[in-house]
């Protein structure tokens, strides 16, 4: 008895040193592991946009990682699931703070929740690039660990003024959800469009999601020609769809969180014909995003929702900066605030144009765009018509 | 304040508000016949009531899928959809009884609440999984039908949808159905017996626990019927969309006097109403400084004030006489 059990211990451990030796052997050659992070909402009513931000970060990270690898370090991804709630991207943003081998975060979709957050990841100086918040506020508290490479809504909410004067409308009624982006890009829309003359008829907050009726019903009375919600689609087509079945027919208008195939996909035909503004063009609008398109439906085996090419730009843009942050290190791993520092410096030709940051983290010269929903079947999301192209740099900080 | 806009729009307030409250009415009744056998509150109730809104898309779904939708008279769909939406519900209802409620019946009372509660996550997460394989969707919509769509616009600011109308009917029917088998069948008289005294009841050679299963059952099926009623009138459902209504219908219950079925259809109409008319005017009359936002501040608020001067919900007397 004694001797067998000796022996089955030998072979157990022998074969425990051979699983094991192949894993030290590769560990040995490289240098160690860095990892990028995304975050953005995976499940629950807004996760077709945030599911873009995750694969459009991945597929950069498995296309462009070439170069880091070649200094010796494996590049890995880790995806995170922020819910759209601004308590669980704290939480997640706390353990990425923990985990010392992520250097960069591409995130989040919701501006309510990027700002908590990025107040933890400045405690550590870790980069956040974001491909989606439009808030004022992520860059003008001036982090040097938080940057966007899209626009911002006190342009956006001005960029729709503009057109809805250029429409001819003469009165606005105004919805937003309550949150930080909607609230915020309602509120600059209502007030350029009080400086351009437009009436303003009303200015409404809800958190509601399925009976929009004691809001429709007022707005209905005072007979506006336009109608603004700001907010994400997943509570703006209900209300659309439900404001077109009373009756309303007045033109509808919607900042970027209109941006998802998801939009036609709950509204129906009652957003055919309306407009928004964006800060994500169309794919098909930038030429050299063909191949990411090309590769991102044969990877995914779906059309790359909005936000998902400028999640691949600020992959990329992590990537470089690690880049030069390890060779400024002397080939080792680098500091957390020597990326976020490489970050801002990095000038980066990507497919969605240029990039390049401004002292506090905009984009230099931003797009701004006003499309049209074309058709009411969700696949032909791609197709909306283009309406009007703005680029424009970003407002200097305000001190 | 504009006083003729005020006007102007208080009949289609009450519109609104009616069909808000008979979709109240319907939830409520589930609580409020539960309470009436078993004396605690089936918190599951909410996730019962959203099952059968998501039978209901999922049987349209598949009919648009196979193509039939649009040659089918719609109102033959709708009682369609009703008949399964009350059968998937009410067979729920009986089987979360079954299984988590029966075993605990002898317990303290709280432990079926917990017990309760832990079944509402536990459909909640079910549902979504479900339609996260199914469907890969969080939120479903329900195809519309043109022919319920159709509006009879009576004056500027007043127009009457096809589908309101339909669901006012619906929820009389189903709320004049159940008055039917509570008050004027051998059945109704038998949960009335189990309400008011089991241990007299069995006596009586009432079979109690197959008298609870049947109030289980109604009750799921009022609740399936208010979640089928629920998607045609405001199209988008999630798994989590019969959270607030659960709460609010729970409430309605209390306010007529939980246990007392004419004073859950009473409680949800004035909660209903009471939540439109405040959503409505509260900005108006304020100036904007009270939002829509407000209304159920304004609602509960009122609510209080009801319980405080009649703790017992508004039909609450007629429950002390009975006892």
């Amino acid at each position: 008895m004694k001797h067998r059990s000796y022996w089955r211990l030998v072979v157990v451990a022998s074969a425990l040193v051979a699983l094991a030796f192949p894993a030290v052997a590769l560990a040995g050659q490289a240098k160690g592991t860095i990892k990028i992070a995304s975050q953005s909402p995976l499940s629950g009513g807004q996760a077709a946009l945030g599911e873009g931000i995750k694969l459009g970060t991945q597929l950069a990270v498995e296309q462009l990682k070439g170069p880091v690898e070649k200094l010796g370090f494996k590049v890995e991804f880790v995806p995170y699931d922020d819910q759209a709630k601004p308590d669980v991207g704290v939480a997640n943003a706390k353990n990425i703070l923990a985990d010392k081998d992520i250097l960069a975060v591409i995130g989040h979709l919701n501006s309510g929740v990027a700002i908590p957050s990025s107040e933890v990841y400045k405690d550590d100086k870790l980069a956040m690039i974001s491909p989606a918040n439009t808030n004022p506020k992520i860059t003008d508290r001036n982090y040097l660990s938080v940057s966007r490479v899209c626009g911002r809504d006190d342009v956006q909410g001005a960029v729709g003024a503009e057109f809805a004067k250029g429409l001819k409308i003469k009165s606005a009624y105004v919805i937003h959800d309550k949150t930080t982006y909607g609230q915020g890009v309602a509120e600059f829309f209502r007030d350029d469009s009080k400086k351009l003359g437009i009436e303003v008829l009303g200015f409404e907050g809800t958190e509601e999601k399925a009976n929009f009726d004691p809001i429709i019903t007022p707005m209905k009375a005072k007979n506006p020609s336009l109608v603004y919600f700001g907010g994400i689609y997943d509570q703006m087509a209900p209300f659309f769809r439900q404001t077109r079945e009373k009756g309303v027919k007045s033109t509808f208008l919607a900042p970027d969180g209109a941006d998802s195939s998801d939009l036609t996909k709950i509204g129906g035909k009652a957003v055919v014909g309306m407009y928004y503004t964006t800060v994500a063009g169309p794919v098909a609008l930038y030429p050299k995003a063909k191949k990411f398109s090309d590769d991102y439906r044969g990877k995914f085996g779906k059309s790359p929702e909005p936000y998902a090419a400028e999640s691949y730009d600020s992959t990329a843009i992590a990537l470089k900066a690690i880049e030069a942050a390890i060779k400024g290190a002397g080939g080792k791993a680098p500091s957390r605030e020597a990326v976020a520092v490489a970050v801002r410096k990095t000038k980066h030709e990507g497919i969605t144009g240029s990039i390049e940051f401004d002292e506090k983290g905009d984009r230099k010269k931003a797009g701004y765009f006003v499309l049209q929903v074309y058709s009411e079947n969700p696949a032909q999301w791609g197709d909306n018509k283009l309406v009007k192209r703005l680029d424009i740099a970003p407002p200097p900080l305000k001190k | 304040m504009d006083i003729p806009l005020l006007i102007a729009i208080f009949p289609q307030v009450l519109l609104d508000g009616l069909i808000l409250g008979f979709m109240y009415a319907l939830i409520a009744l589930g609580y409020t016949m539960v309470y009436g056998v078993l004396e605690f509150i089936n918190f599951a109730h909410s996730e019962i009531f959203v099952l059968g809104a998501f039978v209901g898309v999922e049987i349209l779904l598949g009919l648009k899928a196979a193509g039939v939708l649009e040659s089918l008279p719609p109102f033959l769909v709708l009682v369609l959809l009703l008949l399964a939406g009350m059968a998937a519900s009410g067979l729920l209802a009986v089987t979360v009884e079954r299984v988590a409620y029966r075993p605990l019946r002898g317990a303290p009372r709280l432990v079926p609440l917990i017990s309760a509660i832990g079944v509402s996550f536990f459909l909640q997460d079910a549902i979504r999984l479900f339609e996260s394989i199914w469907n890969n969707a969080f939120n479903l919509v329900y195809p519309s039908m043109d022919q319920l769509n159709y509006r009879f616009e009576l004056t500027e600011t007043m127009d009457v949808p096809v589908k309101s109308l339909v669901v006012i009917a619906a929820a009389l029917l189903m709320l004049w159905a159940l008055h039917l088998i509570v008050n004027r069948t051998k059945v109704g008289k038998a949960i009335r017996a189990v309400a008011e005294d089991q241990p007299t009841a069995s006596l009586m050679g009432i079979n109690v626990n197959r008298i609870i299963s049947l109030t289980f059952l109604i009750g799921g099926a009022m609740g399936g019927a208010a979640g089928v009623l629920f998607g045609v009138q405001y199209s988008v459902i999630n798994p989590y969309t019969g959270f607030i209504p659960g709460i609010k219908a729970f409430t309605a219950a209390v306010l007529g006097g939980i246990g007392n079925i004419p004073g859950a259809m009473m409680g949800g109409l004035v909660l209903g109403l009471l939540e439109a008319f405040s959503a409505s005017y509260l900005s108006l009359l304020t100036g904007g400084a009270f939002g829509a936002e407000y209304k159920d501040i304004f609602a509960f608020s009122v609510l209080i004030l009801i319980l405080i001067f009649r703790p017992k919900g508004l039909l609450g007397e007629v429950v002390r006489e009975r006892t």
